[in-house]
Order: structure tokens, then sequence, then C-alpha cells
């Protein structure tokens, strides 16, 4: 846990929750930030960030555990979100999901050994018209076939 | 108040528009079933299981949080209704493992009721789905079975709401949906991390189905118990709770809702009842003989004690004699132990530990307000505006109460806190004055320094009730905030802050405990706090006061019935001529006018041979009090001393004579909790082995000195306790029963009192203020000594652990004695945490290991005093000249590595 939790990003995360202490709902925006600056959000950070906000730990263990955008483990350096929403579905997404899994050699939701790529269980992304979608990153893929995955993942490398 | 009408099941109802369906049904006497419905809660709706038919809804209503509207027409048992109740259960059940058989919940459990009521069949249509497979048994109290929980988010409301810790949550989303609580991750060494599992048992109390369990080894089952109501033995709170019984064994504890601690119960009350049966009870009488302890019959021992008392009385005189009686035992045994000092002795030599605690008060407040005791009561916290908390740490020393205080805060009430620590409560204070130990006296004064330059004070209040204000502000005058930030080291704006807060609002209220009252001029601050409470006129009104914290369970009450040197009971002067004949003729003997000693006198008279035989009972003065080497050279010099107890303490191993004594679970009577709230306590099980009750010990050594004691009953000495003390004139049992009465009571058809002086100070006439000039503690920090000691409680164990040390769990949540001190001090010594070190007084050596914490300031350290040869090895007995309350809060120490 060491690397994850630098003085350097400490110092970061305390001049986000004093600027986010201003705002009406400030838990959100600070394990927002969190997320950003460690990748991830671990136990001593909603523990810091508890104890800043005056927030308990249960109340914000409870957030970061019901959202996906939040995790208490580091994620990969590339996001891959294969679409599974209702047209991406309906178009075949749970095929491309087994080939990432397949190419990349993990299990969905899990990050490969060299901290490259994390696959992110993924619900409408808003753009059911080009489905099936893959998202890395920021980056969209519309219309998107099997044999398309390995070359798509390639360019991330 | 609006009205409303609601026709329920074809009955109508009138009742207030904010109530809700369910409160409504419950004036007709109709049964809803609830899991997560809890009426100290906000209600959710979260189990569904309330849910009725309401006509014109487009869907079913969920009863608990739906309020009534005029004209409702609800039906609560119509065929959708019960379809959907049964839907809901059928859901929790595919995912309930199917345990009832072994699970120690079945007979009182939620979910087991109402599938029967329902016809639930076990093997019902939806598929198994065992989703949640979470176990944590990392608590020493209880256990989470998330197996068996069913989401109804109760315990999660009670820790946030009720509790007001927060520490249980829900965690992850959809069918993986859990429970998780944040429990300490290491053995706890007595600190309390904020949110975090404080083992209060108050979700376990309240947990519906058999998710929350209590960690116990008796097997029993729901139905085969009894359970009597009692009152627990441990801080001054009082909490009502059951004792549940199965073959003369207390096997749980049960709150009991409404009342006094309305279902709340701190970790001590529910899980610290295992003392009762544990194998170092005190069996048999005992005699010193050749050095050992020898099993000797109840006639042996009495007889040697009745010898002893005549021949020291007859060789060196009654004031030769004194007996210590005790703040744990009931107000009859208290009643019983002065007059067998008074009336079998002959000497007014009986006093108690309330000396070491709050003898102070007593003095103080009697010579200011008219009366020693908490001004206002429990139940008013709900109505204060600002809360001033000065030298209490609450949450750990009365959790119940401090839990109240949080929940008003939560409300939106102010607190000011004043503590040398950052205690629990601190962290949700609008300011923390965190004084320098011993400086109160410049902080009230410098609080109403600001009060008065500010006009901020009640004039007209002043005006009719009170003397000597012109006199107060001359003294106050010179105590400006920049003078005493300096006294104190706290900032001038907290100051000023501060005294705003609590001025300014309608109803403030000052609640305090040792933190003022332990010190060499503890009387003085005391008189402080009325002079504060006087000036903004917040005493005599609801919600407001100036109120004491008694730390045992019934300390006032030793107090109230005369265990006291100065007092017969109802704080009667032995000095007043009239006084001393009413009781001479009652108990058929002369009595001495002539003031007793005081206990720490006492024991500078044992020390000398002044006094010769003492007879303690339930009390632990080897740890208790301060300077112990002290203390252990006066016990060792008496020619013979009698000690009663239920455990061999540190006091008894020095005994002549031991006594074998039965706890509160095994006897009836009265404690007088710290609102003036007398409470029955009533037998669960039978004495074990040959113990018997304090009070029929004390009979028949009364009895065997010749004096009149025809108790047949414990309620026989309560009737003549009322005879002869004005205050509690008007109880009997009867009256007491139900959820015990506050006194003063003068007569039977008194309702007792709320709260003191609603109709002014008729007492003394009018309050009277005491201005009171600042003066230090009498012992400072210097070259060999450079460190503040100060010293008090924590939430795992009682006083001197003569109980909490015999249940396990307690005893491994807190093992060790323990000095807390800040980074900076600790690095000075180059000392780390948890290492055991040496601390040193003047007086004495103890160990201690090390707790480096950011709650205390530099130079200042903290240790409990709960452990034999702990803090008071190390504590200063410099005595208050006026009510000899020793210094135990402050002292200079020095630490050096083992």
């Amino acid at each position: 846990m060491n690397e994850i939790i630098t003085t350097k990003k400490m110092k970061e995360l305390d001049e986000c929750i004093e600027r986010n202490k201003m705002k009406k709902g400030p838990l959100m925006p600070t394990l927002q930030d969190a997320q950003r600056i460690f990748g991830c959000v671990p136990k001593e950070v909603q523990e810091h960030i508890g104890k800043k906000l005056n927030e308990s730990y249960a109340k914000i263990k409870g957030v970061v555990s019901f959202y996906t955008m939040f995790s208490t483990k580091p994620k990969g350096k590339h996001i891959v979100g294969v679409c599974t929403g209702t047209a991406c579905y309906v178009k075949g997404a749970q095929k491309l999901v087994d080939k990432v899994c397949e190419v990349l050699k993990i299990p969905y939701g899990e990050t490969t050994k060299d901290g490259l790529f994390t696959i992110a269980p993924t619900r409408c992304v808003g753009n059911c018209g080009e489905a099936p979608v893959v998202m890395i990153d920021e980056d969209q893929y519309g219309r998107v076939t099997i044999d398309q995955i390995e070359e798509i993942l390639n360019k991330y490398k | 108040m609006n009205k409303v009408k609601v026709k329920i099941n074809e009955q109508f109802v009138e009742i207030d528009h904010h109530l809700t369906i369910l409160e409504a049904a419950k004036e007709l006497n109709i049964d809803i079933p609830t899991f997560c419905h809890d009426e100290r809660l906000n209600p959710t709706g979260s189990c569904r299981m309330c849910v009725v038919e309401v006509e014109g809804a487009r869907n079913l209503m969920t009863a608990c949080s739906t309020q009534v509207r005029d004209g409702m027409v609800v039906k609560t048992h119509s065929t959708p209704v019960i379809e959907a109740r049964k839907g809901i259960l059928e859901l929790m059940w595919a995912n309930h493992p199917n345990e009832c058989l072994t699970c120690e919940k079945a007979g009182n459990c939620k979910l087991q009721d109402y599938s029967y009521q329902y016809d639930i069949d076990p093997d019902s249509l939806y598929p198994r789905l065992d989703s949640r497979k979470y176990f944590d048994d990392t608590n020493r109290f209880y256990t989470l079975d998330s197996r068996k929980c069913i989401l109804c988010g109760k315990c999660v409301q009670i820790c946030a709401e009720l509790q007001v810790n927060g520490a249980i949550g829900f965690e992850d989303r959809g069918i993986d949906t859990r429970i998780s609580i944040k429990q300490n991750e290491e053995p706890t060494d007595g600190v309390i991390d904020p949110y975090t599992c404080v083992s209060c048992g108050n979700c376990v109390n309240n947990c519906p189905v058999g998710a929350l369990m209590p960690k116990s080894k008796e097997k029993f089952r729901n139905w085969e118990v009894k359970k009597v109501k009692t009152t627990c033995p441990y801080c001054g709170v009082g909490c009502q709770f059951e004792l549940v019984v199965k073959d003369n064994k207390v096997v749980r504890v049960d709150p009991v809702k409404g009342g006094t601690n309305d279902g709340l119960l701190c970790v001590k009350g529910t899980f610290g009842y295992k003392f009762i049966n544990h194998p170092d009870r005190l069996t048999h009488p005992l005699i010193r003989k050749n050095g050992e302890f020898v099993k000797v019959s109840w006639d042996e021992a009495l007889d040697l004690i009745v010898e002893k008392i005549k021949e020291t009385k007859d060789k060196y005189g009654a004031n030769a004699l004194a007996g210590l009686s005790s703040a744990k035992c009931s107000n009859e045994e208290n009643y019983l132990m002065q007059k067998l000092v008074r009336a079998g002795f002959g000497t007014n030599n009986v006093d108690h530990c309330a000396r070491l605690c709050h003898a102070s008060t007593v003095a103080g407040l009697a010579t200011t307000l008219g009366s020693g005791a908490m001004t206002n009561s429990i139940s008013e916290i709900d109505g204060t505006d600002t809360f001033l908390v000065i030298g209490s740490n609450t949450t750990e020393t009365h959790p119940v109460i401090g839990s109240m205080i949080k929940q008003r805060v939560k409300k939106g009430a102010h607190l000011i806190v004043c503590d040398p620590r950052q205690i629990e409560l601190a962290k949700m204070a609008d300011v923390h004055l965190q004084i320098k130990p011993g400086t109160n006296v410049a902080i009230a004064n410098g609080l109403m320094h600001v009060i008065y330059q500010e006009g901020l004070y009640d004039i007209d209040y002043i005006d009719k009730n009170t003397t000597c204000f012109k006199d107060l502000i001359e003294v106050i005058k010179d105590y400006t905030p920049a003078r005493v930030a300096k006294i104190c080291g706290v900032s001038e704006n907290d100051i000023i802050k501060a005294a705003r807060l609590y001025a300014k609002v309608n109803k403030a209220a000052i609640y305090y405990a040792m933190g003022i009252t332990q010190h060499s001029h503890g009387t003085n601050h005391v008189k402080s706090m009325a002079n504060l409470a006087l000036m903004t006129g917040n005493v005599g009104k609801e919600s407001t006061g100036i109120n004491p914290l008694r730390g045992q369970n019934n300390v006032q009450g030793a107090c109230d019935l005369g265990a006291l040197p100065n007092v017969y009971p109802g704080y009667q002067a032995v000095t007043d001529v009239n006084i001393q004949k009413k009781f001479e003729e009652a108990w058929g003997v002369k009595l001495s006018n002539e003031v007793g000693h005081t206990l720490p006198i006492m024991m500078n008279d044992a020390s000398n041979q002044d006094i010769r035989l003492m007879y303690i009972m339930g009390e632990n003065p080897m740890v208790s009090d301060p300077d112990t080497n002290h203390i252990k050279k006066a016990l060792t010099n008496l020619d013979f001393l009698v000690v009663q107890d239920i455990f061999l303490t540190k006091t008894a191993e020095l005994a002549d004579v031991i006594l074998p004594a039965v706890t509160y679970a095994e006897k009836d009577g009265t404690f007088t909790n710290t609102e003036r709230r007398v409470q029955r306590i009533r037998k669960a099980v039978e004495p074990q082995s040959d113990t018997r009750p304090d009070w029929e010990i004390l009979t028949d050594v009364m009895k065997r000195l010749g004096l009149k004691a025809d108790y047949k009953t414990v309620e026989d000495v309560f009737n003549e306790i009322t005879s002869l003390t004005p205050i509690y004139a008007g109880f009997d049992y009867q009256r007491l029963n139900e959820n015990g009465m506050q006194w003063p009571c003068p007569s039977n058809d008194h309702p007792g009192t709320k709260f003191l002086y609603s109709d002014g100070f008729t007492k003394l006439g009018k309050a009277i203020f005491t201005p009171i000039h600042f003066m230090g503690p009498k012992e400072n920090p210097d070259h060999d000594y450079p460190l503040i000691l100060t010293t008090g409680r924590t939430l795992y164990h009682f006083h001197t652990k003569t109980m909490t040390d015999r249940v396990e769990a307690l005893k491994q949540t807190l093992p060790n004695n323990f000095i807390q001190i800040s980074l900076n001090t600790a690095k000075q010594y180059q000392i780390n945490h948890n290492e055991f070190v040496l601390v040193s007084s003047r007086r004495g050596t103890s160990k201690a290991k090390v707790q480096i914490t950011d709650t205390i300031n530099d130079g200042v350290v903290f240790m409990p005093f709960h452990f034999a040869d702990g803090a008071n090895m190390l504590t200063n007995p410099a005595l208050d000249e006026i009510c000899n309350i020793p210094e135990l809060k402050v002292c200079a120490v020095k630490i050096e590595k083992c």
C-alpha cells in the first residue's frame, strides 16, 4: 500500500477536501478526487476522509462499496469497459466481454498483473446507436466485433 | 394540536395529525407487524412488513412512515395486505438459513413469529439464495451472522440515531448488500476511536432476528427463562434492565424502554453481568488465624466482630471506631451502616467514597443553592439549547447520558466541552476549551467576565433570586479573556465564543464530574459553576441547571442516607439538638453530636492509631484512595479490620475478618441515581453458597450489639428510612415500583421533584454568589517531576475493577494500566507507543503502558485510576479544607524507561 499512499498524494487530497468542504455534499466529490489521485480509495484513505469530513467510516465504506466507480484496490492504467446495457447486450456484448477476458487472461472485474488493464463492469454509456460499445478510458469504439478486440487492446500496450 | 379522524378496520379513532397509521392502529390495539420500526427512531419503512391498504391510494402504504389524514380509511389485514406480507416473508426466508432448530434467537425472533403467524411454507416457491455468507466474530461481546440478517437497517439507525456512534453501515450493493460494523482492530487498551463500535450492545438488544447475538456460553431457550426488572449496578445513570435468569443464573440482560435510560445501555450494562457467578466470589466468612484466612461459621465471625467492637470501645472510646459505607450498596444498607456506626459504635465516624468524588459538590451546592445534588433530570437533556460539559468524559463515565447529549447536539443544540483531553464529546463540540488541569475556576471566571462585559447576564433573575452579585463582579472583572487564556492555555476567542454560546440561549445546562470536584479547592470549583449558572438564570428552569454526574450506582443514595460524618439521613445535621433527639428517640440510644472524621482523616487517624477498628462495607480504599502507600500503612496499623465484600479485594486482603456479601442480583432494595431518582432493585437469583445480603449482615451485627433491629424484610428498613428522612418521606416500595421517583418527596401525595428550585431557593431564601479567585493545584510540575498527571475513568472498567475484572471480555478489552501522552512529550523521553514505562511522583511509582495520542496536550499525561498499583500510587492526598476531597486530578510526575 505504501506506493499508493504518498505524502504528496495525501497533500493533494487534503487540498481537495478543503475545497469540497464548502460544498453541500462534500463526500462524493471527495471520494471522486481520491479515486483520481490514488487510483483507488483504500481503507486508510477512507478513514482519513472520515476524520476530515467528520463522517463515519461505516457510511464512507457503504458509499465506496456501492458505486462501481470507486474501488478499494488500485485499478489498471487503462480501464476497459464493455457496455452491457440492454442495447449492447442484445447486440452480443457478452461475447465481447468473454473475448476481453480471454485476451487479457483475467476474470471480469479484475486487473492484469502488469497493472496495465482493468476490466470494469460497465452499464449503458449512452451511445446505443453504436452498439455494441467498448470504452477504453475516455475512448469509445462503436459496432465492435470479436475480431477487433485484440487490435483495440494492442493500441494501449 | 390538530386532531384527525381515521377509520381502521371498521373502527374509528381520533388522533393527532402528525402521528402515523401505525400509532393510530396501536391506539385501537390493532397489531401491525414490523421489523425495522422502533418508536425512538425516524421511520424509514425499509422492511415493508407494516404495509396496509389505504382507500384511494394506488399502492399499499407503510404504516410506520405514513402520516394519518382526516377521513383516512385503512385496512390492516385485508387479503392484498396479507399476500404482500407473505411475499416479504418468503423473500426473506429464501435468503435466511433454516436453523431455527439450533438458533439461540428462537422464541424471541420476529421472523420466526411472523412466519408462523402468516403460514409461511419453509419450502416456499423461491429457490434458496443464501447470498450473504459474512460472519464477524471479531468483537469480544457479540457476533454478526449476516446469513440471518434481513437488512431491516434497525442496527444502523440505532447506532447512528440513539447511540450516536455511527459504527454500523450497509456495505456493497444489490444482492450482496450486508451490514458491516467498524470494529477496533487491536486490543483497544481503552482507546475509543470515533465512529468505531463501543460494544454498547444496543444493536444486539434490538435485532429482530438472530443476526446480532451476544457471545455467550450459556445454553437456554427463551421460553425457559424468567425476567426480573432491576437497576444497573454500575454508574450513576441508573439504567433499568431485566435480568434474564435460567436455573438461578443470569444468562442475559434486556434493557427496559421508557424510564431513565429509555432502552439504551452501555457495554457494562449489557454484557457486564458475568461477575455474579464468578468462581472468585467470596463464599464463606473468613477469619485470619496465624496469618491465613480460615473458613468459619457466620456465628463465629459475627461474635468476634461484636467482641472486638465492645473491647475497642471500652478501651479507647467510641471515636476509636469507624465505618466505611458503600456507594455500591443499597439505600437500606447505607442507612443500616450509618445506624450501626452512630447507634452501635457511638460515633459519627462514618463516611464513604463520595468523599473522593462529589464531597465538594455536596458542600459547594448546599451552601450556594441549598441542596447538593443534580438540579435537573436526565429526560430534560432533550430540551437543552447549550451544554457546557466540564470535567466530565461523559460518553465513557456515564455512557447513556453521553449518548443523550450527543442525540440532542445532533438535533442542533450547542456543545461546549471544557476538558484537558480531547474526549469523544469534544470532537462534536462547537468549542473545546482544552484547559490545563486544575484551572476550572479561571475558565469559569473568564466566561463570566465576558458574559458581564457583553451584558448577557439575566439581571431580573439575579435581582429576584440571588444575593452578593456585586461581590462577584469585583472578582471577575480581573479575569479578562487574555489573562484567562494564558492561565488555562486556551485561545481568547474560544473563551468569548463559549461565553456567548452559553449565555445567549434560553436553556443552558452545565454537566460536570470529577474534573471539577477532585481538587484541593474542589468546593470552590463547584461554587464557580453555581456562579456561572446563577448569573445567566439557568437554575430552577427545565432543561438547565447544574448537573453533577454521580459516579456510582448509589453514591447519591449513600449521601442521602447519611453515610457522611456530619449528617443523618436526609442531610440533617448531627450537631442539631432537635435532630439528634429525633434519632435518639427512634433508635432508642444516646447519640453523639460531635461531627465525625472524614475518610482521609480517618486514614490519618488509623496510621496514628487514633482509630483502632474499622468496618469497611463494599469499598476498596487500597485502590480508590490517593497515595496507596499511605492507605496501606493506615489499614495495617489497625487493631481490627472487618471487610464485607463480594470479592477478595486489595483491601480485603488486609482484613482480620472477611464477610461474604451478595451482588445486586441477589437482593432487594433501592438505589438512588444521579438525578435523585430512587429506583428498585429486585432479587433475581438466590445468594450463592454461604453469602448473605449486606442488610441482613448489618442487622445481625446490630442485634448482637443489643440494638433494636427487627427488620424482617428490606422493605421494613426502607419504611424506617422514610419515617426519619423528610426528603424521602413520601416514598414507599409501591410508589417506586414502576419508574422510581425523584426526591425531594415530602409526603405520599407529592409526585416527586423533576427539577429543583422551581419555586426559588426556599431553603436559603436566596441563592448566594460566591466570588472566587483562581488558585492553582497544590502540586505543580517542577524540575524533578516535570509532567502534570491527571486521572480518570474509562468505558470498559468500573471504579476499582472489582466487578469488571471478573467479566472476561471487559478485562481483555482493557487489560493494562496505561498512560496517555502526547507525541512531543513521548519524543522528549524517547518512549514508544505500547512500551511499558515507570511513572513516579513524590509518593510512589506505577508501571503503565504508553499510549501516544493527539488528544492530550504536551506536558500533560493521563492515567485511569482503576488499576491496583496504578494512578493512586502517585496521586496527591492534599485535601480541600472545606470538604476534605483529595486532589486526585492533578499531581506532578516523571517518566522513566522500565
